[in-house]
């Protein structure tokens, strides 16, 4: 097995702010007309200067800290110096970490589980460019390329990881985690068109680094990864020299291909950005932002268990899955019942979730909400309805959105308690099933198949307690 | 009575409320003293008489119905073309940006606008504020008002030549490395480049950004003040920008050590030499003790400067691509390889000259041995010069080492055209401020002495010069003209 080494550049934009990051245009560049959201800042126009968002520096803080890097107490901006369409000043306001001044965070070591630790290189604030719209075909159809700024200048976090990767799963787990990290510090909606992005860097046998570039959300990452391994592999089984050079990400393919080569010949002059002076964040900066800082994923997950004394199971289904977790907790404040929700929600209410709805926003639009669920809860404790009625409420609340108790009224789906009425479907069953009543009679485990078959004929309406006294007493008859 | 035309900023506000003249009237003089000198003196770049004419009405029928006005209220404002104004062509002199109008003010143009000014037009610069002639505009260079053979200085020059012409009561200039202070010495008029950071360069098309600073070029100190104070202040949309203490015209003197500086003495033409040592005279008379002194890091300044100033240039001016603004060019073919190099081939020689440069200085390998190393150096000067404002409060020196000179005299060598910027650029890279004052004439071409304070020390520069001014009589309004 030969050895691979894996290293990230991750992007992701800052979409919790309102406006650009040395601007005031929106931070929500999406869905609007094209160049409708500039102005004389973002579009770079000459004598404009950028005005620090200071909301951005602590979104990219709380990010250092959650990923476990160094705060300095001074961090600084450079100028990375090159000629783009999309760039409107032809340069791109970054940070740089060679000279002294560095980034908003550095020296990262972050558990990736018990065993993996991921060193961060860095982590720092930039601003986005525009975007290049072609037409149909590319450039090789139509001689014109139209650019759209609305997102020039929205604020970007770059991170950058060690190359301590040494495979596509853990880069996966990485990134899933990430994305929980970005979405529970409300830094980054993760779901949003282009709003993570992710460079590669992959080397084998100590061989030289090949750069993936281009690959636009994080689910083609472990696909560009596993590419490029089998071709390099391919090229050393040839014998042959892998060669440090930039490849891009094409995703309708599915393929790496070589890069133009004049792309790996930058040389960006960074230099210190005079319009931004040397920002001191302060010794209490990290302190206080700490305090206020919301949860991270794994504080949720400690406090899930030990609070709440859901299974770790439970507990990871939930935090892996943000709104739901948020549901859940919106939930319990309207009845304090941890363990029962959570298992409704992370069975039957996700698998409903799951059959309809791809991803997105889902529990935004959904009929059923906390109130629902609670409701439903409170009506299975007070022993009003069954367990395998509430699933069959659960349903029907899902396409109308009633509540519980108005299904449970209209559809007469009480719990039955009366032991006559239930004698009376046990002695049904026995009459039909005699084999069934033999066996349980030797072995007590079939006993439940004879009270599935009563909750069968009581369409899930009888109380499974009384059900399984009645069986038992006649059993022993 | 004084003529219209040669009014200074507070007559002519004085003036229109006491209802003497209307602000129309005083328009219409100054226009037609353009009408007259313009031709020969070539301040402008782009006239706005329509606005003027305007602003004029608007601050008339004001005066007439009691209401307000501001502190500058019918003052004619000449502004350097490499400040925003919007709705009004903005072409730094320069043919890349030959038809771009901005889209917003400038900060300091708001203010002036709140304050009553009347903006009449654009002036004259070298492209991009690079240069000490107006040779390097894309139009015609601007003439010295007192000798018209004469370059006016740079780049500021078509402020300081229409100051001193009468084409309009003040102007603002921008000063990167000396470009208030040259033509304030060449045109003897009084120029002042404020402490870095007291006013906003929001809107000031960049340069050199950790350099430059607007400032006001006038005809008496105590307009300066007024201009000064209307621009000066904290601005959220200048990161770099302070806030500081107004500045007043001094009831009296207090006593200032003034130390003149030695090396810029030995430097300089004799002439202008005679002419410090004649204001070291006049400094004991008003009782300020002067004795000379030496910086000792003076020789790193210019190579500092001008590795500095041509790197923030090279980064500054990339934007200008002509893909979003810039002037009309059918460039047949947009390719990718060649488009951006194919478009700023329009730039002047003299910006050429620095973006290579400057490109040059930040490249990979070469950031060490040039860009870094003089960032050091001006930190150094920086530290010397604060060191020697604790003994002294003002620094002295002859603004431009050299009299005005002829056209072509040297813009065939650009180290020669560098070299008489070394007395100004101590004070940009240190971010202090400086005044150039005129001192005097040899063969009918002005001198200007130039004053030099620590940071946010405008008030000291001002005590001194408005106590020198009323004791040296200087002619205002040049004959040739
Ligand atoms: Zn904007």
């Amino acid at each position: 097995m030969s050895m691979v080494m894996i290293g990230l550049e991750i992007h992701a934009q800052i979409t919790a702010l309102n406006s650009k990051l040395f601007c005031s245009c929106r931070g929500n560049y999406r869905d609007l007309r094209p160049n409708s959201n500039i102005c004389e800042i973002c579009c770079g126009l000459p004598g404009s200067l950028p005005i620090i968002n200071q909301k951005a520096i602590e979104y990219s803080t709380m990010m250092s800290i959650a990923l476990g890097c160094k705060v300095p107490d001074k961090i600084m901006f450079y100028r990375k110096n090159y000629f783009y369409p999309d760039l409107p000043k032809n340069f791109q306001i970054t940070q740089y970490n060679v000279y002294g001044i560095s980034s908003i965070g550095i020296e990262g070591k972050y558990e990736l589980d018990e065993v993996k630790q991921i060193r961060i290189s860095r982590i720092q604030l930039e601003e986005d460019p525009g975007r290049i719209a072609y037409s149909e075909g590319g450039m090789n159809v139509r001689n014109t390329a139209l650019i759209d700024y609305n997102r020039a200048g929205v604020a970007l976090i770059e991170i950058v990881t060690e190359p301590d990767f040494t495979g596509p799963k853990e880069v996966r787990h990485f990134l899933n985690k990430l994305s929980l990290t970005l979405e529970h510090l409300d830094v980054c909606d993760t779901l949003l068109e282009g709003s993570v992005r992710c460079d590669v860097n992959v080397s084998m046998n100590g061989g030289n680094k090949v750069e993936i570039k281009n690959i636009n959300s994080f689910k083609e990452v472990e696909k560009a990864i596993n590419y490029e391994i089998t071709r390099q592999s391919n090229v050393y089984g040839r014998n042959l020299k892998i060669e440090h050079e930039t490849r891009h990400w094409d995703d309708k393919k599915k393929i790496t291909f070589k890069a133009r080569s004049k792309e790996e010949e930058h040389d960006y002059r960074y230099f210190p950005e005079p319009d931004i002076p040397v920002i001191v964040l302060g010794s209490n900066f990290v302190a206080n932002l700490k305090q206020r800082m919301p949860e991270l994923p794994n504080e949720r997950f400690e406090r899930f268990r030990l609070k709440y004394q859901l299974s770790d199971h439970t507990s990871n289904i939930l935090i892996n899955d943000k709104k739901l977790a948020d549901f859940f907790e919106s939930t319990l404040k309207l009845h304090f019942s941890p363990v029962e929700i959570a298992n409704i929600l992370v069975t039957e209410f996700k698998s409903l979730i799951e059959d309809d709805t791809e991803g997105r926003d889902y529990l935004k639009n959904l009929k059923v909400k906390p109130e629902h669920i609670a409701e439903l809860v409170k009506l299975i404790e007070g022993n009003k309805i069954s367990r395998t009625t509430a699933k069959d409420i659960l349903v029907k609340i899902f396409e109308s959105g009633e509540l519980p108790t108005e299904v449970v009224n209209s559809s007469n789906s009480f719990k039955i308690t009366d032991e006559k009425t239930i004698m009376d479907a046990v002695h049904s069953v026995f009459d039909n099933e005699k084999s069934a009543v033999e066996d349980a009679k030797k072995n007590r485990e079939a006993i439940n198949f004879l009270l599935g078959k009563v909750m069968k004929f009581t369409n899930g309406r009888a109380d499974a307690k009384i059900a399984m006294r009645l069986i038992n007493s006649k059993l022993n008859e | 009575m004084t003529r219209l035309d040669e009014l200074l900023a507070y007559e002519v506000v004085e003036g229109l409320t006491e209802g003497q003249f209307t602000a129309e009237d005083y328009v219409t003089t100054i226009l037609k003293r353009i009408e007259k000198v313009e031709p020969k003196v070539h301040s402008f770049i782009t006239l706005d008489t329509d606005g003027a004419l305007s602003s004029a009405k608007i601050i008339d029928k004001k005066l007439k119905e009691k209401e307000a006005i501001g502190q500058l209220a019918g003052v004619i404002v000449g502004i350097k073309d490499n400040i925003s104004t919007q709705g009004i062509r903005t072409t730094c002199a320069s043919k890349i940006l030959e038809n771009y109008v901005p889209t917003y003010d400038a900060t300091v143009i708001k203010s002036l606008k709140e304050s009553g000014a009347i903006l009449l037009g654009k002036l004259n610069l070298d492209e991009f504020g690079m240069g000490s002639t107006t040779e390097y505009s894309r139009y015609q260079p601007t003439r010295n008002p007192w000798n018209l053979d004469c370059v006016p200085g740079g780049s500021s020059g078509g402020s300081g030549a229409a100051v001193a012409a009468g084409e309009c009561t003040i102007a603002l200039g921008s000063d990167t490395g000396g470009s208030i202070r040259c033509p304030s010495s060449f045109c003897s008029v009084i120029g002042l480049k404020p402490t870095y950071g007291r006013v906003s360069r929001y809107g000031l098309i960049s340069y050199a950004n950790s350099l430059e600073q607007i400032g006001p070029i006038c005809r008496s100190v105590r307009d300066l003040v007024i201009m000064l104070n209307i621009i000066s202040g904290k601005d959220t949309f200048d990161n770099t920008s302070m806030p500081s203490n107004p500045i007043s015209i001094p009831k009296r003197l207090n006593k200032l050590n003034v130390g003149i500086i030695k090396e810029l003495i030995t430097g300089s033409d004799q002439e202008v030499t005679k002419s410090v040592y004649f204001a070291s005279e006049k400094f004991k008379e008003i009782g300020c003790p002067c004795e000379e002194v030496s910086i000792k890091n003076l020789h790193y300044a210019l190579p500092s400067y001008y590795t500095l100033a041509s790197a923030e240039a090279s980064s500054n001016l990339a934007r200008y691509d002509n893909l979003r603004y810039g002037f009309d060019y059918s460039i047949g073919e947009y390719k990718w390889d060649t488009y951006f190099s194919n478009v700023r081939e329009n730039f002047g020689e003299e910006v050429k000259r620095r973006i290579l440069i400057g490109s040059y200085v930040l490249s990979s390998g070469y950031y060490g041995k040039y860009y870094l190393k003089a960032r050091r150096l001006r930190s150094l000067l920086r530290l010397e010069l604060l060191e020697l404002f604790k003994k002294y409060d003002l620094l002295i020196g002859p603004t431009m080492p050299i009299l005005p000179f002829k056209f072509g005299e040297k813009i065939d060598d650009p180290i020669k055209m560098y070299l008489v910027d070394i007395n100004t650029v101590i004070a940009n890279l240190a971010g202090i401020p400086a005044i150039s004052l005129p001192i005097g004439f040899s063969n009918g071409l002005p001198i200007g002495l130039q004053l030099m304070a620590a940071p946010f020390g405008e008030q000291k520069l001002i005590d001194a010069s408005y106590e020198l001014e009323k004791i040296i009589n200087i002619p205002r309004r040049p004959n040739s003209i």
